[in-house]
């Protein structure tokens, strides 16, 4: 039996978040911003239809939004991040094999469901509409990059009602020849440019060139995605996202911090945050990048950013270490007479908690105090009780560098005080 | 195992975790009360096993349960008072003898779904309120099902 992948990805997902709540919002424009409020981060179609820019800086375009009528939200990640595991759930309980791919999209198995893959794609979307109210697309294919290419066909051809499968097409090598080079799953800018130049403009073109001539060229990723779009799977359905390669966490501040105590105490505050990331995961690290940066739109204005990696001599995950080692390294790039605008850690040399390599002056693990069980004790009292119940000092204790979010909803899904009001009247 | 916990304060989301994520609470209340004493083996030991979860009870389908907040009275009879916390799942087709939250008017209301001789209607339970009738001018739209209601005695 043929292999059949669909990618169900959630159309416009974070203004469908805020549509969920707020249905009189259906059908008219939403735009969502990113943190601090600083850019359009997400748009409604019809938001796109009004031509609000993709990124556009909020102090730009707020009087235009205003003008069309746009409601606007500030980002509500409690939210999003809650409406996602809820549609990748419903994913899980109807398909043999979910990968979620993003907070938006996942790539389902098919292979061999009752009443054919469009049929079934047709019943996972409406149920995931019905039960959490996402509207979602899927495109259906032999392999993951025909799916990724259905998928979008899906969502741009109001004909196809929101699933398109490439198995029931009767005519697939139209699609291809609609999808331009640059719009294929895995071909970067650089390539697709290239092979423009080339004439080589479309999914269709570029499925009829040589093998070898692409696996010179682009190398064995760009073969993967030739013999992809050729319908012979090279990318296999994983059960799961590998363990992330690197965490990072950083923020643009509520407004322009000047003093090293603040960029210390938020970068006590990221890496605490990235440490529980890393402890969840099970990962210890070696290695963190930290960055502090100026807001380089404001002309005339002196500017200064910088980055600082700090090996670490045996990895962990304790989060008093790793603050050391952050702040630490935040005092060495820091210059006094600036207008900071962001700073932020990257952790970079991930391992596996078990199996970590050993430092030959470093005591071995018999030898040295462990760690965990403060961790997991702070842990799972931040679980069960809120985060931030307990936290360590160095990230202080008024944070004044913290966010503004003026126009988040309500987290209606996480916490107790802000769920939807119905009215009995 | 801990609990998921939002990045609300990071940059992007950790998807690794998202599909993760486990709703049901942790907090499970054991079915043996007495408390054992140390250092003597507890003759109720070996009948301890599962415990009692409350989210199992209320919640059978975690993705499509939502909780709201009820305000006004107009459902008293159906013992749903000003206050109380919904249950709502969206999985269910709604049915006549539901209580339901509709969509009404662009405004989130919780009524009962009625047959009537003429066709379908929202009843409140309280006679000091109308019930509203389902025509086919009606804006209206069932946003999900009430399983149960948590009252506060």
């Amino acid at each position: 039996m043929p292999n059949s992948y669909a990618l169900m990805d959630c159309n416009n997902f974070y203004a469908s978040c805020e549509r969920a709540f707020r249905p009189e919002l259906v059908g008219r424009p939403v735009v969502v911003l990113s943190n601090n409020d600083g850019c359009v981060i997400a748009r409604s179609d019809e938001a796109k239809g009004v031509g609000v820019p993709m990124g556009a800086p909020y102090f730009k375009c707020r009087s235009m939004l205003e003008r069309h009528g746009v409601a606007v939200f500030s980002s509500n990640y409690a939210l999003y991040g809650d409406m996602s595991a809820r549609v990748m759930r419903v994913l899980s309980r109807f398909c043999p094999g979910v990968e979620v791919y993003s907070i938006d999209e996942a790539f389902c198995d098919l292979t061999g469901v009752p009443g054919g893959a469009e049929a079934f794609g047709r019943r996972l979307r409406a149920t995931v509409q019905a039960w959490t109210g996402i509207p979602v697309s899927v495109g259906i294919g032999p392999t993951k990059t025909l799916a990724k290419l259905a998928n979008r066909f899906a969502k741009k051809q109001a004909r196809c009602r929101g699933v398109f499968d490439f198995g029931t097409s009767p005519a697939p090598d139209r699609v291809l020849e609609w999808t331009g080079i640059g719009d294929i799953w895995g071909i970067g800018p650089r390539h697709a440019k290239r092979l423009r130049k080339m004439g080589v403009d479309n999914a269709l073109k570029f499925r009829g060139l040589k093998r070898d001539w692409v696996q010179k060229k682009m190398t064995v990723a760009g073969l993967h995605t030739l013999l992809e779009l050729r319908g012979l799977p090279c990318l296999g359905l994983t059960d799961g996202p590998a363990s992330k390669k690197t965490i990072v966490s950083s923020r643009s501040f509520g407004h322009p911090v000047t003093r090293l105590e603040d960029i210390l105490e938020a970068t006590a505050k990221y890496t605490t945050r990235a440490a529980e990331k890393l402890r969840r995961q099970r990962s210890v690290t070696s290695n963190l990048l930290i960055s502090l940066e100026t807001n380089t739109f404001k002309l005339g204005q002196p500017q200064y950013s910088n980055a600082l990696s700090v090996p670490l001599a045996v990895a962990t995950a304790h989060t008093p270490t790793l603050i050391r080692a952050a702040t630490s390294g935040m005092e060495r790039i820091f210059r006094d007479g600036y207008q900071y605008k962001k700073c932020g850690i990257m952790l970079s040399g991930l391992e596996p908690e078990r199996g970590r390599w050993l430092n030959l002056l470093a005591l071995p693990p018999a030898h040295r105090p462990d760690d965990r069980p403060l961790m997991q004790a702070v842990d799972s009292l931040n679980s069960r009780w809120g985060r931030d119940t307990v936290s360590f000092a160095a990230s202080g204790v008024k944070q004044g560098w913290k966010m503004k979010r003026e126009m988040r909803s309500p987290r209606y899904t996480t916490v107790w005080k802000e769920i939807l009001t119905v009215t009995a009247g | 195992m801990p609990l998921y916990t939002y990045p609300d304060s990071l940059t992007g989301v950790w998807v690794g975790q998202v599909s993760r994520f486990d709703y049901r609470m942790r907090l499970q209340l054991g079915l043996a009360g007495e408390s054992v004493a140390a250092g003597f083996p507890s003759p109720a030991e070996e009948y301890l096993e599962k415990t009692l979860d409350l989210n199992e009870y209320l919640v059978p389908r975690p993705e499509a349960t939502f909780f709201v907040r009820v305000s006004g009275d107009s459902m008293i009879g159906a013992s749903i008072h000003h206050g109380d916390i919904l249950v709502v799942d969206r999985s269910q087709t709604p049915r006549p003898g539901n209580v339901i939250i509709a969509l009404v008017d662009g405004e989130f209301t919780v009524k009962r779904l009625r047959k009537t001789p003429t066709g379908l209607e929202l009843a409140p339970e309280n006679p000091d309120f109308t019930p509203i009738p389902l025509s086919e001018e009606t804006e209206f739209q069932v946003w999900g099902v009430v399983l149960h209601v948590v009252h506060k005695v």
